[in-house]
């Protein structure tokens, strides 16, 4: 019986999502014209959650310390105070308020993933670019040391590095991006090699025109589409690997409130059947749901814009 | 024939290589690290004998590549030293772990492959019904969450009411049908996230092949749909299907890490995480090379396999 | 052949509609179109890209392909209603009783399976033969099709045959029941002609044979002239006309029609031979190849100022080769390129800007050769911004001017993506950039082969008037005769790496000829429907004699 009320409550869930998101969409086309109006056009419904989603996570994250009722770090109460009107999700496990840490923690974790994957993306792309245009000995090293470190599995190798390097923000967010660089290099390497191909890359060339120009010009924009969506997925594998670390322990350290790290601290009640460690890890999955959908969009986008 | 057993025999050589290559990383890591290992195991306050009787017990007075190669062959002989945490033989610690990682990964694999090959299938015959665009969103929403998450939800759903263990605690005394009762949620958790990936990439590798002109053909023939996925299809996706498997038993390697946390299960992962927190790094090192060991054995694995079901490659001109 | 119409009729449409998907909408793509077609008739569908000719193809067998639907209209296939009819009837009949010859036999045959399991397989599936007969009947069909070693070569995978015996053996693959009707669709398009004489006769052999009737689907009015009893024109979904082969081509009643077949008659007028003066890019003794294989072997030839140099020659005869050694891509082993009577430097990087601006080169595929994020502005602007140093007004007034010399309106066009322009447009804007470099020598790579007929004849009058108006040097790659016709003034004929002959075009066209140059010409279709007969009788005495 208690199964099938959590499905009606899964189900009503699910509806409304589905019907924020189509009015979303509704509300951006109202609110754009021309090309993007047409573009939104194409999203799904899903594509409208996932985008209403992203934006209220920007919008919290940006604004924490107005929408926050207590400070970050703030000791405010017992340990495990349950749901009430001040504490409107209770207290963590050193007596924090919960609702303040998850807002804060949208800064916290959002932030750390979004600039490691920035980071991950700049010095992955840029290589894969370079390696895909020059050829020759540049991309053949590059291609053989980045066969090398795929072949180590992504977290055991963050793993190890971390035992010697020790374990901080900063450190990890270098760890990490080093690792997803990549598989960035790799995706950008082999969408530059289909296009290197192309023949207004050879007039290019024959032209006479420079490396920088060739990659800036003729390479990147055609590349972009590809790039762009595989932003959003790189993102989503950063982010659950910095909240996988923080949850072992061994990624953001408190007391910055980092939704990982939330789930560990408060991991016992939920044997008590208390769902409030379940919000930071739902937060996890609900961004990266829309992050998803929003990507899963553009990959159909763009594979059917090219027949 | 010969030509396609010198190109597998080139590719084990290869992945002999890439083995070694990653032991080379996985040593020289340590040596990345700025300043003394044992003083900065040891913190500022170690005085200077306890460091250097500290840095004879490691073995750091020894050059550097006696010490790789006594590694190496120690870790070919099943002997990865002593940890630094409980001065125990690592080879003991890991022993029984690898076993219950082994099994783990086994399980959820043995429900996985069989259920997303099917759905995939099925998905990519129904494409885009009401079937497909909800499996697909299901999928989707189930790769997004973190394992944790899921492992949390399925403990309090399935566990809170008593129906399984919400810990998974086995040892060598456990029996078969008990071990696969109390790793069931585990198992449960690892199978729930593999199979959204494989379930995905197996029916994007078939619908890229239905589009395919030899398809159409089939169908002007007037062969059944049935046949014409079975016949005419499946022969040519093997190869990423089997790419498809590989890449996600891979995956179930690491998976393993965060599962065996949630759940307390006494395998290599959690020996891992508790060793990196601890900063025992002959544990980490030879966790890391098990993993990484048996990801590459996998990949090669998916490689030569998927070579031979390549009748281009099979039968040359 | 009259009798034909005599005999009962097989097929019926009527007001055949079908609407094809982009985005999120349906547009009509075939728009009520009607065929009657009796048993053992051959009909020919032609028509440009976009015609609607192979939907109709299979529309004849009740299928549509994704993303499209029959919308309108009726299909009687022998009392058989094929929109009506269930999908398990309709899939009874395929294979069966209509078969399907596609246009790349390389792509449609499974990968994974030997052609005589391939072949096997719809005999014994709609349970017409068991697996032992149906295999000797396919090395009788194999020798029908006058397949080399027609006991063996259904034992090889298809990756293991040459693409014009794969196109027989699929035509051999579709007579497997032999069924009452088979469909065509551009059955040679892709082969080289020498080959397509060999597939057009033996698929012309066996339909007659079986007494099959046919649907052959082309844009080659040449090919659909012998094989063809009537003839129906489509454009853009519509029916243009329909009439008996011989009065089709003799007496065409609409004015579209008639435009087609005008195409072919083309030419320019014929210039003298330049013989004295230094010509603008010299091809000396070059030898040159990928790895260790010679691809050019000794190459001689030269292009004079206001002259066009066609370079003839069938896939992998070299001749694309040879331009990339004139443009520096490839470096020849042995030999030079002079321009204006100085050696080049052998690789492009380290070619002069001013060299690299004096021979421009224009693409067989415009798709590929612009890129697809720039505006003309920036694609055509480029060039004279690099080479010539242009800026601001400047460049924007070169630009329309240039667009104005290629008949492109500027101030419609100049802030166009390509994506917003047709296939001939697009190959315009690749001249336009060509031009924009305002070179002495270009090089054009099959620059007609990828557009319909009638818009590949403005190109060349195009690149005519170019030539006249700016003195230039031309070197035409082409594998097509016609085009060589039409723009030529001298001809060097390519075959595996070496030029078989080479001299002024009328001198080409007059015997006595190279034995190669003679199989070459002699296999270019021509709209007499009585040559591909008259031409193997020719050859049938040749060998006998």
């Amino acid at each position: 019986m208690s199964i099938l009320i959590n499905l009606f409550w899964v189900a009503v869930a699910v509806a409304v999502a589905m019907g924020a998101g189509w009015l979303f969409r509704a509300a951006a086309i109202a609110l754009t014209k021309g090309a993007t109006a047409r573009m939104l056009r194409t999203a799904p419904v899903t594509a409208g959650f996932g985008m209403l989603v992203i934006l209220i996570y920007v919008v919290v994250a940006i604004f924490a310390p107005l929408i926050a009722p207590f400070q970050e770090r703030e000791v405010v109460g017992a340990q495990f105070m349950v749901w009430d009107s001040v504490h409107k999700l209770g207290t963590d496990n050193l007596g924090r308020d919960m609702l303040t840490r998850l807002i804060y923690a949208a800064r916290n974790t959002v932030g750390i993933a979004f600039a490691t994957t920035a980071l991950a993306f700049v010095a992955g792309s840029v290589l894969g670019l370079l390696a895909a245009t020059v050829g020759g000995w540049l991309d053949q090293v590059l291609s053989r040391i980045v066969d090398i470190l795929m072949a180590i599995p992504a977290l055991v190798f963050a793993l190890l590095l971390l035992t010697i390097f020790g374990t901080s923000v900063l450190k990890m967010v270098l760890v990490i991006a080093t690792i997803d660089a990549t598989r960035v290099f790799r995706l950008a390497r082999s969408v530059a090699q289909d296009i290197v191909v192309m023949d207004y890359i050879e007039a290019a060339k024959l032209r006479g025109e420079g490396l920088w120009r060739l990659i800036t010009r003729e390479i990147l924009p055609n590349a972009m589409a590809p790039l762009v969506a595989e932003f959003g997925l790189r993102f989503c594998f950063v982010f659950l690997m910095i909240s996988a670390l923080s949850f072992l322990g061994l990624g953001v350290q408190p007391p910055t409130a980092d939704w990982g790290s939330m789930v560990r601290e408060n991991a016992s009640l939920i044997t008590f059947g208390d769902i409030t460690p379940l919000l930071p890890a739902g937060a996890i999955a609900l961004l990266t749901v829309a992050v998803n959908f929003v990507v899963d969009w553009m990959l159909h986008r763009a594979s059917g814009l090219k027949e | 024939m010969s030509v396609i057993w010198t190109m597998i025999a080139k590719r084990l050589g290869l992945g002999l290589l890439t083995l070694f290559i990653i032991s080379l990383i996985i040593f020289g890591a340590t040596e990345l690290l700025p300043g003394d290992l044992a003083k900065s195991i040891l913190g500022q306050s170690a005085t200077p004998e306890t460091v250097a009787a500290f840095r004879r017990e490691l073995g750091l007075d020894l050059p550097a590549h006696t010490r790789y190669l006594n590694w190496l062959f120690g870790a070919l002989q099943g002997d990865f030293g002593t940890s630094l945490a409980n001065k125990r033989p690592i080879s003991d610690l890991i022993a029984t772990r690898l076993g219950n990682t082994l099994f783990l990964a086994l399980y959820a694999a043995a429900i996985s492959v069989p259920l997303s090959l099917t759905l995939g299938v099925l998905a990519a015959l129904y494409r885009n019904s009401i079937f497909d665009r909800a499996v697909n969103a299901l999928a989707l929403t189930s790769i997004s969450f973190p394992e944790f998450f899921v492992a949390y939800i399925l403990i309090f759903v399935l566990a809170q009411s008593g129906l399984f263990p919400s810990m998974a605690q086995v040892d060598a005394r456990t029996g078969f049908a008990e071990m696969l009762y109390r790793t069931f949620l585990p198992a449960l958790t690892l199978t729930l996230v593999v199979t959204a990936h494989m379930m995905r990439m197996t029916r994007a590798a078939i619908i890229n092949l239905l589009a395919s002109p030899y398809i159409e053909m089939a169908r002007l023939k007037g062969i059944k749909p049935m046949r014409v996925i079975l016949r005419h299809a499946l022969p040519n996706a093997l190869a990423p299907i089997i790419t498809v498997v590989a890449l996600n038993l891979a995956y179930l390697i690491t998976g393993v890490v965060v599962v065996e946390v949630v759940f307390v299960y006494p395998g290599l992962g959690q020996l891992m995480v508790d060793s990196v927190a601890k900063r025992d790094f002959p544990v980490v090192q030879a966790v890391a090379l098990i993993f990484a060991a048996a990801y590459v054995l996998l990949n090669l694995t998916a490689d030569v396999l998927s070579t031979l079901s390549n009748p281009r490659l099979v039968h040359r001109k | 052949m009259t009798s034909k119409t005599e005999k009962p009729v097989l097929l019926t449409i009527r007001g055949l509609r079908i609407e094809g998907r982009s985005e999120e909408t349906w547009s009509e793509i075939v728009k009520g179109v009607d065929i009657t077609l009796h048993k053992g008739e051959v009909l020919g569908l032609i028509g440009e890209s976009g015609a609607g000719k192979s939907t109709i193809g299979l529309a004849a067998m009740g299928f549509a392909r994704d993303g499209c639907r029959i919308s309108g209209g009726t299909i009687d296939f022998d009392g058989i209603d094929l929109r009506k009819a269930p999908e398990t009837e309709r899939r009874g009949l395929r294979g069966k009783r209509i078969a399907y010859v596609a246009q790349s036999a390389a792509a449609s045959f499974n990968p994974a399976h030997k052609l005589i399991d391939q072949y096997c397989e719809a005999p014994v599936q709609h349970g017409v033969m068991d697996r032992s007969e149906a295999e000797g009947d396919a090395v009788e069909l194999y020798r029908r099709m006058r397949l080399p070693n027609p006991e063996e070569i259904g034992f090889r995978y298809p990756h293991q045959v040459s693409g014009g015996q794969l196109q027989r053996a699929m035509t051999a693959m579709a007579m497997a029941c032999r069924p009452d009707l088979i469909i065509f669709d551009e059955p040679t398009t892709a082969l080289d002609v020498t080959t397509q004489i060999e597939v057009l006769s033996a698929i012309r052999d066996i339909v007659a044979q079986f007494d099959t009737a046919a649907i052959y689907i082309t844009h080659d009015l040449a090919v659909v002239a012998q094989m063809a009893d009537k003839i129906k024109v489509l454009l853009k979904g519509d029916e243009v006309e329909e009439a008996d082969t011989r009065t089709m081509l003799a007496n065409p009643q609409q004015d579209y029609t008639k435009s087609l077949w005008a195409v072919r008659s083309y030419a320019r007028p014929v210039q003298p031979p330049v013989t004295d003066a230094t010509p603008v890019v010299s091809v000396k003794a070059v030898t040159a190849g990928y790895g260790a294989v010679d691809i050019l072997k000794n190459i001689n030839f030269d292009i004079h100022k206001r002259r066009t140099v066609a370079v003839v020659g069938e896939s992998g005869s070299g001749k694309s080769t040879a331009a990339r050694v004139i443009t520096g891509l490839l470096s020849p082993r042995q030999g030079q390129v002079l321009f204006d009577g100085k050696a080049l430097p052998p690789d492009y990087r380290n070619r002069s800007r001013d060299q690299l601006r004096q021979a421009q080169m224009i693409y067989q595929m415009a798709d590929t050769a612009l890129n697809p994020k720039l505006r003309l502005r920036d694609l055509i602007g480029r060039p004279a911004q690099m080479y010539l140093g242009l800026q601001g007004k400047a460049l924007t007034e070169r630009i329309r001017n240039l667009l104005e010399l290629i008949e492109l309106e500027p101030d419609q066009y100049i802030d166009r993506l390509p994506s917003e322009l047709s296939g001939g447009q697009k190959q315009r804007i690749g001249i336009a950039r060509a031009l924009a470099a305002e070179p002495k020598f270009i090089i054009c790579d099959e620059v007609t082969s990828a557009l319909d007929q009638l818009v590949a004849e403005g190109i060349l009058k195009l690149l005519d008037k170019l030539q006249s108006e700016f003195e230039l040097a031309y070197m035409f790659i082409t594998h097509d005769l016609a085009t060589v016709k039409s723009i030529a003034d001298e001809v060097v004929v390519m075959k595996d790496g070496r030029v078989v002959e080479q001299g002024p075009k009328p001198e080409m066209f007059q015997p006595p000829h190279d034995p190669y140059t003679e199989l070459l010409l002699s296999s270019v279709p021509e709209m007499d429907p009585d040559w591909l007969t008259n031409l193997l009788n020719e050859r049938k005495q040749k060998e006998n004699s």
